[in-house]
Order: C-alpha cells, then sequence, then structure tokens
C-alpha cells in the first residue's frame, strides 16, 4: 500500500490506547519502509493505560500507568503534537489541520478518536459535583471533590459504571451509591441470576445497589446535593459520576464528510478503511458492522491490521469474540462466548452458591459435544480455560460439569489443561499471542519468568487477563523439559513456604523434628531449619530456644543476638517508637561501658551495642532487663522497630501524636515472627521525617485520621510503600495492619520482603488492597483472631532465656571450659571506641 | 593436663590419641559445640538424627572465623554437613570438603563415646 515514493506519511489522530498500539505495531511491521508518523492528541500526556485506570486510586501515578515515555516516540522519529486535537480534515489536499493551527500533509490518516462518556439529557447534569470517569484529568477532579464529600452515586451498573463505583470507593466516600435502570447490573455481560448473585456480593462490600431506577433531576442549587427519581423517591448525595454508556469521538469526521452511523461511529470496512479509502479508523471510535467495540482488544486487533495493510500486508477485521473477565471491586465477573443463548438451543448446566456469592453459568450444545458459552459469577477461576474450549471448539469431557465444579475425588491437574491446547490457541487477545509463541519462548529462548514472557512475546501486557494461562504455559512447558519450578523449599521438603505452613498449623506440630518428620525426607539443612522455625514462631509464638527447636535456629536466632565479624555478638534492647528516658539511656551507657561494647544509634532510633562475648550475653541482658528493657529482636525475621517522629506533642506541624501510635504499634507486634524482618513508622504530618513510606508498612496522619501505607522498603532496593486506606482512625488501622501482618506471613516465602512479596502477587496492590481492606477473600476475621493470638503469647525472650539454667548454659563459647572466651576474638581502636579486626579477605 | 581448673584425659592408643572432650549431655541434640583442646578449637557435632557424632575444626576457612560449632547441621543428599552462620558455606563432616563450590577444606577428626564421655582423637 506504498505511494510510490519513498517515504510513507501516516497522520494518526488520537493518542489514546489504539492510537499508540498502532504507532507501536507500524513501527516493528514497517521493515523496509521509511515512515514519518506524526500523531496528535487531545490529552496533555502521552498515551495511558486506561483500563486500569482505577488504580490510579490505589496508588498508581500517571507515569506508572503511561504506555511509553516521551522518549520512546522520539527515539522512534514519531512528532507528538499532545494538547493539540485536530480540528479539520482536508480530503482534497490530504492534510489535517489543528487547533494549534498546525497542517500536516498525509497518505494515510488514522483515526483513532476514542469515544466519550455519554451523558444522557437529564437536567442538572452540569451541576458541580457530577463527573463523568473517562481520563486521568477526570480522576484528578473526583480526587478533589471527594474530599469535602461523604455521599457518592454512580449512573450506570454496567461494566464502566462498577469500575467508578470502585473508585469512588477508593476515594473513601461514606456511601457509594450505584443507580441502574435495567432491572440487572452489568445487562450487556451477565444474566438475571448472575446479576443477583454479583448484587448480594457488591451489597456486602459496602456498595447500595439501585436496579430499575430512572434518575428524572439532578437537584441542588449550583453544586449537587440529591437526585430525584422518576418514583417518586430521592437519594441524597453530593458527588455523582456518570457512566451510562459511551458515544464515538466521530466530531472531527463527520465534519469532514465521512460516512457516520445514524448513532455515531466512523463507518469502516472489513480493512477498517472509511468512506474515503486514504482514511481508516480504529477503536472506539470506528463502527464495524453495525457494532462499536468497547473494549480493548478488539481495538489492538484493528490497530494490527491497519498496520499490516500499511505494509503490504492483507488482513480483515472479523466480529471480534466479546468475551471478557474483569475483576470488579474484588469480585471475578466473566462472560464468553454465547453467554445468553439458552435452551432450546442449548443446554444450560447452573452452579449456584448463595452463601459463597458465586454463580456459574456453562451453555453446551444440544449434542453434548462443544461449549458455546457461559458466565462466572465470584469465581472466575476456569474461565481461560472455558474460553479457549469455546474458541479452539474442544471436544467437551464426558461430565462436562466439572468444568464449572473441578473434577471431584480425582486428582487435580491444573496445568494440564492449558497443556492440551493446540499451538495456535490464541492465549492473549490484545496483543495476538499464540501458546505456540509462548512455549517457543520458554522452550528455545529459556524465558523462564512472567516478566520475561511480557517483554518478549507482549502477552498479558494488555488487559493483564491472560497473565495466569501464561504463568501455567511456561511451568507447563518447563515441567516438560524436566525443570523443577515449584519453588519448595529445599531437597528435605518437597513444599512451598505456604503449603507447609498450612500443613504444620492443620497438624499442630510444635516442633522441628516432629515437622521433618512428618513432611519431610533427609536430615534437614541450614536452608530448611530457619524456614520451619518461623513457621514454628509465626504460628505457635512459643518460646523459639524452646527445647529442640533452638538447633533449628540460624546462629542469630539460637543465641538472640546477632553475629558480627570476629564471633561477638551486638545487642539491641526494644526501644519502642524511639521513646526513652535519660533513666534507660544511662543504664545503657553504664551496661557498654562495663562490658566494653562499642555504641551506635541504629538507623530504627534505637542503639546498638557491639562487641559482646557470647559469654556475656547472659549478664548484659541481665542488667538490661532489670532496668525495665527488653529483647529488641534485631537478631530475629521479626518486627525491628517502628520509627516515629515527635509528631503533636512537640512538632508544631504535627496533626496527631505520632510517637504514642509508634510505641502502641512497635509493642503489639513486637516478638512476632515472620518470613522475613519487617519494620514500620509514623509520621505526624505529611512532612513524613519518620519517612514511614520505606517501611514494610507506614502511617502518616492527616487532618481526619491516618493515612496507611504498605510494602515499603529501604534497604538494598528502595521502594516506595503504597496508599491501602485514607483518613481512617486508629482502632481502623490497626484492625488493618493485624490483616496486612498476618497475611503477609501466611503465604510469603522464606526470606521474602513485603515489597518483593508485593512485587510477586498477581493483582499486585489492587488485590492487596481488596484483600485487607475489602475483605475480598473473606479471611479478615481469620487474619485478626490469629494475630490477637501470636499477640496474646508474646513473652521476652530474653527473660526467658536468663531465667532457665539449661538455656542460659547454651551462652558459651567452650562446653568444656565455661567461663573462658574466645581468645581469638580482637579489637582495633577506632576514633574513641573499639571495632571489630578486619577479616581476611 | 590442666585448662581452666579442669583437668584433659587423654588415652594413648597404639596409632591413636583420644582426648576426653565434654560430656555427651554438653552438646545439644542436632547441634554442635566448641571444645578446647591443647590450645586448639574443635566442634564437635551431637548429630542425634543419625545417631553419628562428628568433629572439625571450629575455624571457618572463608574468613577465618571461629564459629562452625555454632553453624546449623544438616545433609544434603546423603552427605552430613555444617553451615557456617557467617556467608553460609558448607561443609561436609565427614571429609571436611566445602559443599559450596569453593576449594577449602576443613580438619575433622574421628569421634567416639564412652561411658557417657565424648573423646575425640587428635
Ligand atoms: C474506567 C475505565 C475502565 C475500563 N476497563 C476496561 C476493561 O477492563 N477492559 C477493556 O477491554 N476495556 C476497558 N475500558 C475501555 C478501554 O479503555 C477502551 O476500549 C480503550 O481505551 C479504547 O482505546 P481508544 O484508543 O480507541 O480510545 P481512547 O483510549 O479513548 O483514546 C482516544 C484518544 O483520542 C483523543 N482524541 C479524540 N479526538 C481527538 C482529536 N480530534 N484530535 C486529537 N485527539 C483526539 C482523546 O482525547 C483520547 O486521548 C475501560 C475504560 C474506562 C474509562
Ligand atoms: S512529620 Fe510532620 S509532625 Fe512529624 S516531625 Fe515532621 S513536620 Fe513534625
Ligand atoms: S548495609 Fe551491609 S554493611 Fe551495613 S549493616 Fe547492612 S549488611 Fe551490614
Ligand atoms: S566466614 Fe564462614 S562462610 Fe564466611
Amino acid at each position: 500500500m506504498t505511494n510510490g515514493t519513498n517515504v510513507l506519511r501516516v497522520v494518526v489522530v488520537g493518542n489514546g490506547m489504539v492510537g499508540y498500539k498502532f504507532c507501536e505495531k507500524l513501527i516493528a511491521k514497517a521493515k523496509d519502509i521509511t515512515l514519518d508518523i506524526t500523531v496528535f492528541g487531545e490529552e496533555p500526556r502521552p498515551a495511558y493505560d486506561r483500563v486500569h485506570l482505577s488504580e490510579y486510586f490505589a496508588g498508581k501515578t500517571a507515569d506508572d500507568l503511561t504506555m511509553a515515555p516521551l522518549d520512546w516516540y522520539f527515539d522512534n522519529g514519531i512528532k507528538l503534537h499532545l494538547s493539540d486535537p485536530i480540528t479539520n480534515i482536508d480530503r482534497e489536499a490530504k492534510t489535517v489541520s489543528s487547533h494549534h493551527g498546525l497542517i500536516v500533509s498525509y497518505d494515510y490518516l488514522v483515526l483513532a478518536t476514542g469515544s466519550a462518556a455519554f451523558v444522557p439529557p437529564i437536567p442538572g447534569v452540569e451541576k458541580d459535583g457530577v463527573f463523568v470517569y473517562r481520563t486521568i484529568e477526570d480522576l484528578g477532579m473526583m480526587q478533589a471533590h471527594a474530599k469535602k464529600a461523604r455521599k457518592g452515586a454512580v449512573i450506570g451498573g454496567g461494566l464502566l459504571g462498577l469500575e467508578a463505583a470502585k473508585a469512588l470507593l477508593d476515594l473513601g466516600l461514606e456511601e457509594t451509591h450505584v443507580i441502574e435502570f435495567a432491572p440487572r447490573l452489568m445487562p450487556r455481560q451477565i444474566d438475571q441470576a448472575g446479576s443477583d448473585i454479583l448484587k448480594a456480593k457488591l451489597e456486602s462490600l459496602g456498595l447500595q445497589i439501585h436496579l430499575n431506577k430512572n434518575t428524572q433531576e439532578i437537584a441542588g442549587d449550583g453544586i449537587i446535593t440529591a437526585m430525584n427519581f422518576a418514583d417518586g423517591s430521592k437519594l441524597e448525595v453530593d458527588m455523582l459520576v456518570i457512566s451510562a454508556g459511551i458515544k464515538p469521538r466521530d466530531e472531527v469526521a463527520r465534519l469532514s464528510g465521512l460516512e457516520v452511523g445514524s448513532r455515531g461511529g466512523i463507518v469502516v470496512n472489513d480493512k477498517l478503511q472509511t468512506s474515503d479509502p486514504h482514511i481508516f479508523a480504529i477503536g472506539e471510535c470506528a463502527l464495524h458492522d453495525h457494532m462499536i467495540y468497547g473494549l480493548v482488544a478488539p481495538g489492538y486487533e484493528m490497530a494490527d491490521i491497519v498496520a499490516t495493510n500499511l505494509c503490504n500486508g492483507a488482513k480483515e477485521f472479523k466480529a471480534y469474540d466479546m468475551s471478557t473477565k474483569l475483576k470488579l471491586i474484588g469480585v471475578d465477573v466473566a462472560s464468553f462466548g454465547n453467554a445468553f443463548i439458552s435452551e432450546p438451543d442449548c443446554q444450560t448446566i447452573v452452579y449456584e452458591n448463595k452463601s459463597k456469592g458465586i454463580y456459574k453459568r456453562i451453555n453446551i450444545s444440544n449434542d453434548n459435544q462443544l461449549l458455546l458459552g457461559g458466565i462466572l459469577v465470584g469465581d472466575a477461576e476456569q474461565y481461560n480455560m472455558l474460553l479457549q474450549t469455546v474458541n479452539n471448539k474442544l471436544v467437551l469431557p464426558k461430565d462436562p460439569e466439572n468444568l464449572i465444579l473441578g473434577a471431584r475425588g480425582g486428582e487435580e491437574d491444573s496445568g494440564a489443561g492449558v497443556m492440551g491446547l493446540p499451538d495456535d490457541a490464541l492465549i492473549c487477545s490484545c496483543e495476538a499471542v499464540t501458546k505456540g509463541q509462548i512455549c517457543h519462548e520458554v522452550a528455545e529462548n529459556e524465558v523462564h519468568s512472567v516478566d520475561g514472557l511480557k517483554k518478549c512475546t507482549k502477552a498479558g501486557t494488555g488487559c493483564g487477563g491472560c497473565v495466569p494461562m501464561v504463568k501455567d504455559l511456561m511451568l507447563g512447558t518447563m515441567k516438560e523439559q524436566g525443570i523443577y519450578v515449584r519453588n519448595i523449599i529445599c531437597e528435605h521438603f518437597d513444599y512451598t513456604r505456604q503449603e507447609l505452613f498450612d500443613l504444620v498449623k492443620i497438624n499442630e506440630i510444635k516442633s522441628y523434628e516432629g515437622v521433618l518428620d512428618k513432611f519431610g525426607k533427609g536430615d534437614g539443612c541450614e536452608v530448611c531449619k530457619p524456614a520451619v522455625a518461623s513457621i514454628l514462631a509465626s504460628l505457635w509464638n512459643d518460646m523459639i530456644l524452646a527445647k529442640g527447636n533452638d538447633i533449628a535456629q540460624d546462629s542469630n536466632d539460637r543465641f538472640l543476638a546477632n553475629i558480627q565479624k570476629g564471633g561477638t555478638y551486638s545487642v539491641v534492647p526494644r526501644i519502642p517508637g524511639g521513646e526513652i528516658t535519660p533513666e534507660k539511656l544511662i543504664v545503657i551507657g553504664t551496661v557498654a561501658k562495663k562490658y566494653n561494647l562499642y555504641t551506635k544509634i541504629t538507623g530504627g532510633q534505637r542503639i546498638d551495642l557491639f562487641g559482646a562475648h557470647l559469654n556475656d550475653l547472659p549478664v548484659i541482658w541481665e542488667e538490661l532487663i532489670a532496668a525495665g528493657f527488653e529483647s529488641g529482636h534485631a537478631y530475629g525475621k521479626a518486627l525491628r522497630t517502628v520509627k516515629s517522629c515527635v509528631g503533636s506533642t512537640w512538632c508544631r506541624f504535627g496533626l496527631h501524636d505520632s510517637v504514642t501510635f509508634a510505641v502502641e504499634v512497635e509493642n503489639r507486634y513486637k516478638g512476632i515472627r515472620a518470613p522475613h524482618k519487617f519494620k514500620g513508622g509514623v509520621s505526624g504530618c505529611v512532612r513524613e521525617c519518620a519517612e514511614a513510606q520505606a517501611k514494610d508498612f507506614g502511617i502518616i496522619a492527616t487532618e481526619k485520621g491516618w493515612n496507611l501505607y504498605v510494602c515499603g522498603n529501604g534497604g538494598a532496593k528502595p521502594q516506595h510503600a503504597q496508599l491501602i486506606a485514607i483518613d481512617i482512625s486508629k482502632e481502623d488501622c490497626v484492625k488493618y495492619l493485624d490483616r496486612f501482618l498476618m497475611f503477609y506471613i501466611k503465604t510469603a516465602e522464606p526470606l521474602t520482603r513485603t515489597a518483593t512479596w508485593l512485587n510477586k502477587m498477581d493483582g499486585g496492590i489492587a488485590y492487596l488492597k481488596d484483600v485487607v481492606v475489602n475483605d475480598s477473600l473473606g479471611i479478615a476475621e481469620e487474619l485478626e483472631t490469629e494475630m490477637a493470638g501470636l499477640i496474646n503469647n508474646y513473652k521476652c525472650e530474653w527473660k526467658e532465656a536468663i531465667e532457665n539454667e539449661s538455656i542460659r548454659k547454651r551462652f558459651s563459647h567452650f562446653v568444656n571450659a565455661p567461663e573462658v572466651k574466645d581468645p581469638s576474638v580482637a579489637f582495633t581502636p577506632l576514633r574513641d571506641q573499639k571495632r571489630a579486626l578486619e577479616w581476611v579477605k | 593436663m590442666l585448662f581452666g581448673g579442669r583437668e584433659i584425659m587423654t588415652v594413648e592408643t597404639a596409632t591413636e590419641t583420644w582426648v576426653m572432650a565434654c560430656s555427651v549431655t554438653q552438646i545439644p541434640e542436632n547441634g554442635g559445640g566448641c571444645v578446647l583442646i591443647n590450645d586448639e578449637q574443635i566442634a564437635i557435632f551431637n548429630f542425634t538424627r543419625r545417631g553419628e557424632w562428628y568433629a572439625t575444626q571450629n575455624l571457618c576457612p572463608h574468613r577465618q572465623q571461629m564459629v562452625l560449632a555454632r553453624g546449623m547441621i544438616g545433609s544434603a543428599g546423603d552427605e552430613p554437613k555444617v553451615a557456617c552462620p557467617f556467608h553460609k558455606k558448607t561443609f561436609s563432616l565427614e571429609s571436611g570438603q566445602c559443599l559450596s563450590g569453593d576449594a577449602y577444606e576443613i580438619k575433622t577428626y574421628p569421634v567416639k563415646i564412652e561411658d557417657g564421655m565424648v573423646f575425640v582423637s587428635i
């Protein structure tokens, strides 16, 4: 399709998801064609991921959502004009002109102008506090308004409406209402029974849902105060989001005489050409066969087709599969294939569990051979497999109900399903990646991580829905090649940490040897011993040096101190929140002097005493404990410190008493064992002097309460903690912390900090937040109870150790000469103190 | 010979010198302890799980630290081993070979138990 000259001039109108994808594909395909691409975008920023817009409220920034940075356009020679919409097309001259007056010629013009929110003509829609939800700017305005709003509503109970409702929940509104005109939610995707279950489930998560409601007026004097309905009822709200459908942006096309549909949309043929063969339309503005596709995957497919055709390929757009799977406020909803076909045209199998909020329906051909489509609410785990079964016309098993119920009683073979698919099965529909391509990368190019596969195949980078399947394929392929893939603990335990955690818990095993006898083999090692010891400690919080378990502890835990160069130990008494009396400071000084210890203030606002002989540890602690100190657990995979700033007690900016909160939280979680160490911080205002966002959990005072951040990290790979709750009370904050920490303790791999744990988590921060704040897994109560058990079981380990003669005896370097200290220990002077002798290198 | 007021008994046989190191109760089950014999630090391991006793030098050859007795013991395949608490290098309790891929080697000593006492041959 080139024009004879050397350079192909392409102008793209709209820099949204599809417009961007088109540029990316065109550049990739144009191997021997020289391109001159100009892009005009109306929005002030380069294309971003609109599908994940709601994550903005859950802590993502505009940068996180960006599809490609500005450099990318520059590096690929694309002239990008932002904040400059196209206002006119001169089809004769083949030029476009922009709002700022630029005139650019094209050989081919691609319209990717997307759509706008459809706003029904309800009186009062222009009032303050009424929003649409489509762009980052919309989000910014909603966020600003939500600060002074208490009750919010959304008009529209479809996919986008429920996304908007989630955004209102995330913004922390006290009440969120969903108003739907139809008798059911998501009328395009699910049936009445599915909607009933979804409604009940969403209501239990805090939404108030009103069906069959026709909004007649938006009341208020300049700013919204209430909504009046056709049935005479009224709802007081101070914020409203309208999400009643989309309206294709066809105004420029219309103006230049291109054919548009009667209800909007730029008419295109199978090549996605408009009525002018030099102009294409793709994405949400294109009307193909009377259909507007309001999802990103078909838009990407359109981008691919036009890019291919411009590079002399030949591809046509066919009616697109509108199967979708979404997580709405933590509830899975999926519909695939022909979801609504019903008897007598097919046989329908339905599974419904009202108490768990699960509804599943599959439609099967009358000859029992093929799966035609279905609906899943509450649990969509089988979605990918079911969709593949429909799309690849796989012959159904004898008992098709097993597809939604899972094989009962038999061997489970979750991974085997995907491996049985044909090589050309489309796994990622957003990026058109097949099973064959993924397996090839895994097998031939040894790509063994989902992230790696995302990079080289782009699978899973669109809506992300196929990621679990990509992972299964990766694991399946690796298994076929004999590569061991489960994250098992070590050669002695064929379990992951989480599996072992559950087994130990259910079987109530309390010693390392007991666990090894029952679930392990061989004699254990330095990997599984501390891992199991940590599980035991997290489960029962018994004295960690209880007989038999002491030897399973790493040296630091075994001697309740941190081993340092030269074989001496450091001693760290707990100083909760960094608050300490002069009397206690003097005791630390006296002890340090007496036992000749080097002292240093740590990063966690406490004092570390270095250079203690093993033999001296019990006497040192005896003196510290007598003065009221407790173990600081600096040696354990446990809570270190909760750092605080001085807050409202002294600081002129302080909003609340951050020290008191830090002391309370540190005392609450002290001694609790976890997969790795964890730290906290509490700041008295946004100035953040306690650096709480660099901690595993961070609490920052706000005007109305506290903001809670989780999964931050200093250390080698710094990472900011992410916001999961806004303006909450102290009680709620502690409640969420209980759940968060216990969930981490139960599910993280050994030696995984919270940040890494989060980075590996499917669904990321949005999922974690759903679990912790919205209780999407229904385990909040269990987590809180388990945490309470651990807290109640707390005892200072050092107090127990010095009071127990047989434990105390272990603190000698020579068993045959307990009073002799290790003669190999040596120090050298350093400033006014000393340091460990450098070791050989 | 006297050390720290304690007498160390040596028993000479035809080929080896057995030195009484400590009593079996002084070394924790499935763990280790260090004894001082003739100014030498020796790590003794009570591998209850395997029903075996082992003795090695206490010095970790990696950074020359006197700590092996404080390491965790276990097995790699069938090979009994100890892991240094500092950088987790592991050493065979039988051959003394470093099992984590370095060229280090530690000394190992024969051990025997008689009348509840641990004897090491040095
Ligand atoms: C909150 C939300 C959640 C969603 N969730 C999902 C989901 O879970 N799954 C899914 O598949 N889809 C989802 N979608 C839909 C998906 O985002 C769209 O299908 C997709 O963004 C369409 O891409 P597009 O490029 O066609 O349009 P857009 O992304 O809207 O981009 C069009 C761009 O063109 C610009 N433009 C318009 N006119 C002009 C002009 N004259 N000159 C220059 N620029 C112009 C617009 O400002 C815009 O930036 C969601 C949408 C929203 C809003
Ligand atoms: S974070 Fe705020 S309250 Fe705390 S010390 Fe800094 S300025 Fe003061
Ligand atoms: S940063 Fe490195 S050197 Fe410093 S205390 Fe931590 S581990 Fe030791
Ligand atoms: S000192 Fe023993 S492993 Fe480094």
